[in-house]
């Protein structure tokens, strides 16, 4: 047993820093190190960036023009990119469909997609929620009829986030409603120009327009468009949802807002001190810290496995529990002048909703690795 | 001991609720928030016209005298309804300050029309550097001839925008935390080196950061003796207090009655999600703070013009603790058990959850009323 990292590690930890400290914009830096709202054009920028160093595909084997890193050696990529500032990396060409597409897309598919991801390109969305179908995902009804050399799509997924940006959205609909509803289930990708697509933005509770309703209405999908096998878009889902945990636990970003609380708390004052010497708002943040040592050393427990099953929902509940715990405190932390942290703390209560609420999440933990 | 209300406030409690289930509705309530302005005149004046605004105002002086529990079942309603009119602030603090410490004919000048509408008049009274101690005065009033110049800032005062005064504490003597040594001046808005700095908060109201920059007041502005204001500026928060923490049930009330139903009309797995257990527990834990609040806020409501301060700051300080907590809880359990429709703009749930959130921290934060309660019970 050993806890450290080793000495090439270590090397790519200084590689990564540097190469943030160099290439990342001060504007951006300023944005993300204060809360602020990004446009679509940093994270392509920070994504482009990436790319020109040869790490656009971050996540990605060699084979498919990755830098073919180890778990470990993603993870102290994310930590330090979280630490200098960066913005997050947009998950969903990247995270969630690329694996897909390498798992179980087409040679064209792969080749016509894959490079443009990894450019920053094409902008991906991802198309699963439905009104009517959220939690109880494999319940969706958007529509996908067989008419030979496409698919007519009707129906509409709600809550996609950035889809005002997107190029293309994956996308699960209904090709078969007499079977069992995961058993009807494809996989397609669909160009967010097509005709009969429409986007409306929903605003959330802190002012911000970041999720859309996606209407589809008629909309030609062309055949080769499907990923995989018509009917077993649902197995694909799955899949893929295990690689929309690998990052869940969030311990970077932890890391990076918690060092901004203690900033916060030692320039605020509370009866002549700085509040960080408050002894009760002191063992809060200690609290806090200690979970998140925790969390960090289960993830990289996990991570050392180089699987990832059921102990996603470790990480994906810890994790954003800790985040949102840290958004409360800076918004208590700034006292009158809370205004720009409660809007934060406000945007983080998706982190316990979206992804699989930590309640699904729960169910997983106790019906997966408890067998209750 | 009697939890219940007479037949005449019981009257008034529905009088109220017709009118916002009339006049303030979800849809009238974003226009108001959307204004230049943030609040609306004219229910403003419905709120006159009905006699909300004179429930602090003796008779004498043309209200209805009554106290802290009429204010409760008032603040009970406007947090259901997320009244953004400076209710609180004029009508329940600075009213109640006037009437403290004013003398008679500031009393019959303005006690009239703060009750009939015509006026509005706000505290402003914490500091950047307060931190929720009331006490903790910086500003200065220097004695000038027959006339005080003010100068300093005040955090955050909200409804400051809508306010054609400002009832301003600053020091004519001592240090920033002494208990003495603070006055009270009635300064208007249109006073020369008065700035506000107006902005929007986080739950729809509106509130200014205030600078005294040199204002000159003549010395009849000052209300109550010199340097002797910081008890009736207690008393007035405390009532304040109470009334805050009466909007918070208000609102906790409506909230959860919203989630309940969503739990019953949601379905997902073939079945309403309130057939989850762990939801069901998460509801039942959502009505026991919401009990445990209400408690707090009676207790609150009859204690709050209590003439020991001492016991007095104990149950009020009590009282925010259980109250802010069960905000907390309340607010976050209900968007968390909404899912994604929790989040959204479009619903009230997520307009109530933000006042809730305001309003835990407003007053002083749970923490800070946790901490002076082991304080004074020691
Ligand atoms: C900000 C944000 C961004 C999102 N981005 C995307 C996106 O890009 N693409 C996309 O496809 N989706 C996206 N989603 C949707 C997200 O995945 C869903 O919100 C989530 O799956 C929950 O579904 P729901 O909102 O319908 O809530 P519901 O499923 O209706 O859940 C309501 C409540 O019931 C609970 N519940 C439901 N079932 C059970 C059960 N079996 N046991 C116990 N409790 C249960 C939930 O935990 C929750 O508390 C996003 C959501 C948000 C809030």
């Amino acid at each position: 047993m050993d806890l450290d990292f080793t000495e090439e590690e270590n090397a790519f930890r200084d590689e990564v820093r540097d190469f943030a400290r160099e290439k990342l914009p001060a504007d951006i830096h300023h944005k993300v190190m204060n809360g602020l709202h990004l446009t679509r054009d940093d994270y392509v920028s920070w994504q482009r960036a990436l790319f020109a160093r040869g790490w656009g595909g971050v996540s990605w084997p060699k084979e498919f023009g990755g830098p073919g890193w180890s778990a470990t050696e993603l993870y102290i990529f994310e930590e330090e990119c979280a630490a200098a500032g960066a913005p997050r990396l947009i998950p969903f060409g990247l995270r969630m469909l690329a694996p897909v597409l390498m798992a179980f897309g087409s040679r064209a598919q792969q080749e016509r997609f894959l490079p443009k991801i990894m450019s920053a390109e094409e902008w991906w969305c991802q198309g699963y929620s439905e009104p009517g179908a959220g939690s109880d995902l494999a319940s969706l009804r958007t529509r996908a009829e067989n008419c030979g050399d496409h698919y007519r799509v009707t129906g509409q997924k709600t809550w996609t986030t950035l889809g005002q940006y997107a190029d293309w959205m994956f996308c699960l609909v209904r090709t078969d409603s007499e079977v069992k509803p995961q058993r009807g289930i494809s996989f397609l990708l669909i160009d967010m120009k097509s005709p009969g697509i429409t986007v409306r933005p929903i605003i959330t509770l802190d002012g911000g327009h970041e999720v859309n309703e996606v209407w589809l209405e008629d909309v030609r999908v062309p055949m080769e468009n499907r990923v995989g096998e018509e009917n077993q878009g649902w197995s694909y889902a799955k899949f893929l949802l295990g690689h929309e945990r690998t990052n869940i636990a969030g311990i970077g970003i932890a890391k990076r807002e918690l060092a901004h609380l203690k900033r916060v708390a030692k320039a605020e004052m509370k009866n002549a001190r700085p509040l960080l010497e408050d002894p009760l708002f002191a063992a809060k943040v200690a609290q806090v810290e200690v979970d998140l040592m925790a969390l960090e050393i289960t993830n990289l427990r996990v991570l050392s496995t180089e699987k990832m099953g059921p102990e996603a929902s470790i990480l994906k509940i810890k994790g954003s529990e800790i985040q949102q715990d840290i958004s409360e405190l800076l918004m208590q932390a700034a006292g009158p002048y809370a205004q720009p942290f409660a809007a934060n703390y406000c945007n983080q209560r998706k982190l316990s909703i979206y992804g699989g609420s930590n309640e699904i999440q729960r169910n997983i933990i106790s019906q997966m690795m408890l067998g209750l | 001991m009697d939890f219940g209300l007479s037949e005449e406030q019981q009257q008034f409690v529905d009088t109220l609720g017709r009118f916002v289930a009339r006049d303030y509705g979800f849809a009238r309530r974003r226009t108001i928030v959307d204004s230049q302005e943030g609040w609306s005149k004219e229910v403003w004046q419905s709120l006159a016209d009905l006699g909300v605004l004179a429930i602090n105002v003796p008779e004498k002086y043309g209200g209805l005298g009554f106290g802290p529990v009429e204010t409760m079942l008032a603040m009970n309603v406007f947090g259901a309804a997320l009244l953004v009119e400076p209710y609180l602030s004029s009508a329940v603090i600075a009213t109640s300050l006037l009437c403290d410490i004013a003398g008679e004919s500031v009393k019959a000048e303005l006690l009239p029309r703060l009750a009939g509408g015509e006026r509005i008049a706000v505290l402003a009274h914490f500091e950047p550097a307060s931190r929720f101690v009331i006490a903790h005065v910086e500003c200065s009033a220097r004695k000038d001839g027959e006339r005080y110049v003010l100068e300093g800032q005040k955090a955050a005062v909200l409804d400051a925008p809508a306010a054609g005064h400002l009832l301003v504490s600053a020091r004519t003597s001592g240090l920033p935390d002494d208990d003495t040594g603070v006055s009270l001046f009635l300064v208007s808005r249109d006073s020369p080196g008065l700035v506000l700095r107006e902005f929007p908060t986080l739950d729809g109201g509106r509130a200014a950061e205030v600078l005294l920059n040199k204002v000159s007041v003549p010395a009849s502005a000052r209300l109550g003796g010199e340097g002797e204001a910081m008890p009736a500026i207690e008393r007035a928060l405390d009532i304040g207090l109470s009334a805050l923490c009466a909007e918070a049930v208000g609102a906790m009330k409506a909230l959860q009655n919203a989630t309940i139903e969503y739990l019953k009309t949601r379905s997902q797995f073939d079945q309403p999600i309130g057939r989850f257990q762990v939801l069901q527990h998460r509801a039942a834990d959502m009505l026991i703070h919401f009990e445990q609040a209400q408690s707090m806020s009676y207790l609150a409501a009859m204690r709050c013009t209590a003439e020991n301060t001492l016991e007095r700051r104990r149950m009020l300080s009590a009282a925010k603790v259980v109250v802010g907590q069960a905000c907390r809880f309340i607010a976050q359990s209900a968007v968390q058990l909404h899912g994604g429709m929790g989040m959204t703009d479009e619903l009230m749930v997520s307009h109530w959850f933000k006042r809730l959130t305001m309003i835990e921290s407003t007053f002083g934060d749970s923490d800070s009323h946790l901490q002076r309660f082991a304080e004074l019970a020691s």
